[in-house]
């Protein structure tokens, strides 16, 4: 039996907080680049959404932390049986939805229920397809019954998307967003700006600002001016990396570039042939410098990935040697593969800049070795509909900002369409297995399975750079999940 | 008249019927679908077509059309898929920054290109035309977002009079409002002006060479009376008709001048939902700048009518 005790770590947290000395509580204004379409984080993908209102306006049961480690939210303990299949969560007493309603269990079953359902528009249903019942037991505590066991349930219920929303106000939460988090929703001028303001009656440590103004500024330059004249007072996910330096010589700004979770690759149609054959994939792996992608198409913000893993999580292993730029033994791979004369394929490019200018660099490499790519840049929806869903495609570029998503290797539908049985029999393994280190061991096996299959080519993690005021403590530095937990942060002195 | 009246409301129906056919299937048959754009790349297809049915995408496109023009006539434009929000009131709320925007813009670009253009023309060949010429010039061949770029640069980000974008609401006092709209205003006026001094410069001059300004001079008036009194009246006709298709151009040209300057504004409004696939905002938004060139151009052909009587006749 498994016991988790939360009083300690939020004791901890609220140490180190108040040990730092609270400043004035003031107000802050953040831009970021995209406007969420709407304020529901439980019924769509958009990231915007999430890095509203997580943490700041919904809470789930478990939370993401800075540093990505997961930890009670809601949930202020919970029993996990022997089997692994039930999970017995006890709720923190006394939290109100900032409609003034109480959140009790039956808040909880609403929530898991609502995304589970038939007719859900969830749009990561499938991280609570493993659900089998939800079951109040009393108004405080709730029992979820899995019907496999799911070693990163916990972190599930940690995404936006398992945020407890309340039955009284799911009518109109994708503009009058009602959670129980240390902000309240205050006002949206749609394609301008959010507004929130403390919640006077959160049941956990208060937000020290008073409010904040979400601004969204898509232009690039706009970005820069706005963040040059001290219009906005932090910019988070900061468009234009060229103008980073400029801005870590001003002492008026400070820069944070952290990590995320988003794996950058040159994703690869397993299934199109001559891409099917392993050797060609090697070479093609071999025939790419990742640090002149970085620095070309990323001004040099970016950590070379080996294989399908965030850097910073501990259970990662460097993998990039299997990949190293050697474009002789490229050209030696793919004569082995019958193709000493390259070939020709198609490179389909989404709008980000990772992937239409790393597209280029990636490209000229390619025809280095003797592989001619026929480049189409194509926009979000129409690569959705080609590449995704179509699978029309030889090569593409894309960031996989999902967290811990090594999991999509294991379905052989997927778009780059990976069918490696042992490979999913491991992670069947995985999702059974709860204890740390096992998962860690299970972990490092699968990222070194897809590494040496050379599923795609794998570029960079996404950096996260954030401009802000050099006054202002307590951003997000790191990008574990989309957010902009606005609920530790203050002006300094 | 009335027949005449008559013919141009007919060719005006059929006009719209056309344009909004030609809308909603041209932008219908854009690649994409909202839903699974809305839902990214691990929604199951169990979800997407959960979502496709609650936004109404699951009946046939004529349906669609159908329902779409319907509600239209009704004043009802339908419920942007994104947002889910009436998108009559989205628009309104984005004209309450687009239509002052544009206003202000025409206003600044009139202020600016008559007295340059009647200065031109009464200086012709002389220093004073050349130097006017040539500014105008380089203001039609320069873009307005560099305009904005390198306004935002002086006046934004060295001399911080003014911030770099956004709009902070009329709420906020009208002074406030007018302030933010200044530096777009600007970068949208100062090539429309240079455009409007050019024809105002050579209309006035095409003027000069009529026989009733000789008369004029012939009576006793000095070169730049008749010119005052005489030549700009007569003048202004065609000045005025590039005035009336500025003003729909800087309606809706706005895009880039909104995202340069962050403003939320129509032109914002249409370019998030093209990238989202919010089509019924797309369609209904250009539905309604059509109808409102059309119901402008009709306005102005019943003006000639009044003025010139030839046109009654004929018709």
């Amino acid at each position: 039996m498994l016991k988790f005790k939360t009083k300690l770590a939020v004791a901890g947290v609220a140490a180190l907080i108040s040990g730092l000395g609270v400043a004035n509580a003031a107000n802050i204004t953040v831009a970021m680049q995209l406007e969420p379409p709407h304020l529901d984080p439980t019924s769509a993908a958009a990231g915007a959404i999430d890095s509203v209102v997580y943490s700041n306006i919904f809470e789930g049961l478990t939370r993401f932390m800075a540093d990505g480690s997961v930890v009670p939210g809601l949930a202020a303990s919970w029993d996990i049986s022997g089997n692994g299949l039930t999970y017995t969560f006890k709720l923190h007493d006394g939290v109100k939805f900032h409609d003034g309603t109480g959140m009790d269990a039956n808040d909880v079953a609403f929530s898991l229920d609502r995304a589970r359902a038939e007719d859900s528009t969830n749009a990561q249903k499938a991280l609570f397809a493993g659900i089998a019942d939800v079951a109040v037991v009393d108004p405080l505590t709730v029992k979820v019954t899995l019907s496999e066991p799911n070693g990163s349930f916990l972190f599930n219920l940690a995404w936006g998307d398992a945020v407890i929303v309340a039955p009284e106000s799911i009518e109109n939460i994708k503009t009058n967003p009602i959670g129980t988090g240390a902000f309240t929703f205050v006002d949206w001028v749609q394609g301008d700006k959010i507004e929130i303001a403390r919640n006077a009656d959160y049941w956990g440590e208060p937000a020290k600002l008073d409010a904040a103004t979400f601004k969204f500024i898509s232009d690039p330059t706009a970005a820069f001016a706005a963040v040059m004249a001290e219009d906005v007072d932090a910019f988070t996910g900061f468009p234009a990396p060229e103008n980073l330096p400029q801005f870590e010589a001003d002492p008026r700004f400070q820069v944070l570039v952290g990590s995320t979770e988003g794996e950058t690759i040159l994703s690869t149609n397993n299934k199109m042939p001559p891409l099917d054959n392993v050797k060609v994939r090697q070479a093609i792996a071999h025939a790419i410098d990742r640090q002149a992608i970085i620095d070309g198409a990323m001004f040099g913000y970016g950590t070379p990935i080996g294989t399908h893993f965030a850097p910073h999580n501990p259970a990662y292993l460097d993998l990039t040697g299997n990949s190293n730029y050697d474009p002789a033994k490229a050209k030696a791979l793919l004569a082995e593969a019958g193709f000493a004369d390259g070939f020709t394929t198609t490179l389909k490019l989404p709008p980000p800049s990772y992937a239409r200018r790393g597209g280029e660099i990636i490209a000229a490499q390619l025809r280095a070795v003797g592989i001619k790519t026929e480049i189409s840049n194509l926009e979000w929806a129409q690569w959705l509909e080609q590449v995704f869903r179509g699978k029309d495609f030889g090569l593409t570029i894309v960031s996989h900002t999902e967290p811990m998503d090594i999991g999509i290797y294991a379905r052989p539908e997927y778009y780059f369409q990976y069918d490696n049985p042992d490979f999913q029999a491991l992670m069947k393994t995985l999702n059974a297995t709860t204890d740390a280190g096992d998962r860690t061991k299970l972990l490092q096996q699968a990222q070194t399975i897809i590494s040496e299959d050379y599923v795609n080519g794998y570029l960079f993690e996404l950096a996260f750079p954030t401009v802000a005021n050099a006054k202002i403590v307590g951003l997000w530095e790191n990008a574990p999940t989309q957010a902009t937990d606005l609920t530790a942060v203050y002006w300094k002195d | 008249m009335l027949r005449y009246t008559l013919k141009r409301a007919l060719s005006l129906i059929i006009s719209l019927a056309v344009a909004s056919l030609v809308i909603f299937f041209v932008i219908e048959v854009a690649p994409g679908d909202p839903a699974s754009y809305m839902l990214g790349i691990n929604a199951q297809p169990d979800t997407i077509a959960a979502l496709r049915a609650e936004l109404g995408l699951d009946v046939s496109k004529t349906q669609r059309y159908l329902n779409w023009v319907g509600g239209m006539l009704h004043g009802d434009f339908g419920t942007s898929y994104t947002y889910r929000t009436p998108i009559s009131e989205m628009v309104a709320d984005r004209m309450w920054v687009s239509l002052p925007l544009a206003t202000y813009a025409l206003i600044l670009s009139t202020v600016i290109a008559f007295p340059a253009g009647i200065y031109a023309a009464s200086r012709r060949g002389k220093l004073g035309d050349v130097i006017v010429m040539g500014a105008t010039q380089l203001g039609v061949a320069v873009p307005n977002f560099w305009f904005a770029m390198m306004m935002v640069l002086v006046f934004a980000i060295n001399l911080r009079w003014f911030s770099a974008g956004g709009f902070p609401g009329w709420d906020e006092g009208f002074w406030l409002g007018m302030k933010s709209l200044t530096l777009p205003a600007f970068s949208l006026a100062l090539p429309q002006a240079a455009i409007l001094a050019r024809v105002m410069r050579s209309s006035l001059l095409d003027m000069l060479g009529e026989d009733f300004m000789r008369s004029a001079r012939a009576k006793g008036l000095s070169r730049r009376q008749a010119l005052w009194r005489h030549a700009l009246r007569n003048a202004l006709i065609p000045v005025l008709t590039i005035i009336g298709l500025q003003f729909s151009f800087l309606l809706a040209g706005g895009i880039i001048i909104e995202q340069v300057f962050f403003l939320p504004g129509l032109g914002r409004l249409v370019f998030q939902s093209i990238s989202q696939r919010d089509l019924i905002v797309v369609e209904s938004v250009v539905m309604l700048l059509v109808f409102s060139v059309i119901v402008v151009n009709f306005a102005v052909d019943l003006a000639y009518a009044a003025v010139d009587p030839r046109l009654r006749s004929r018709s």
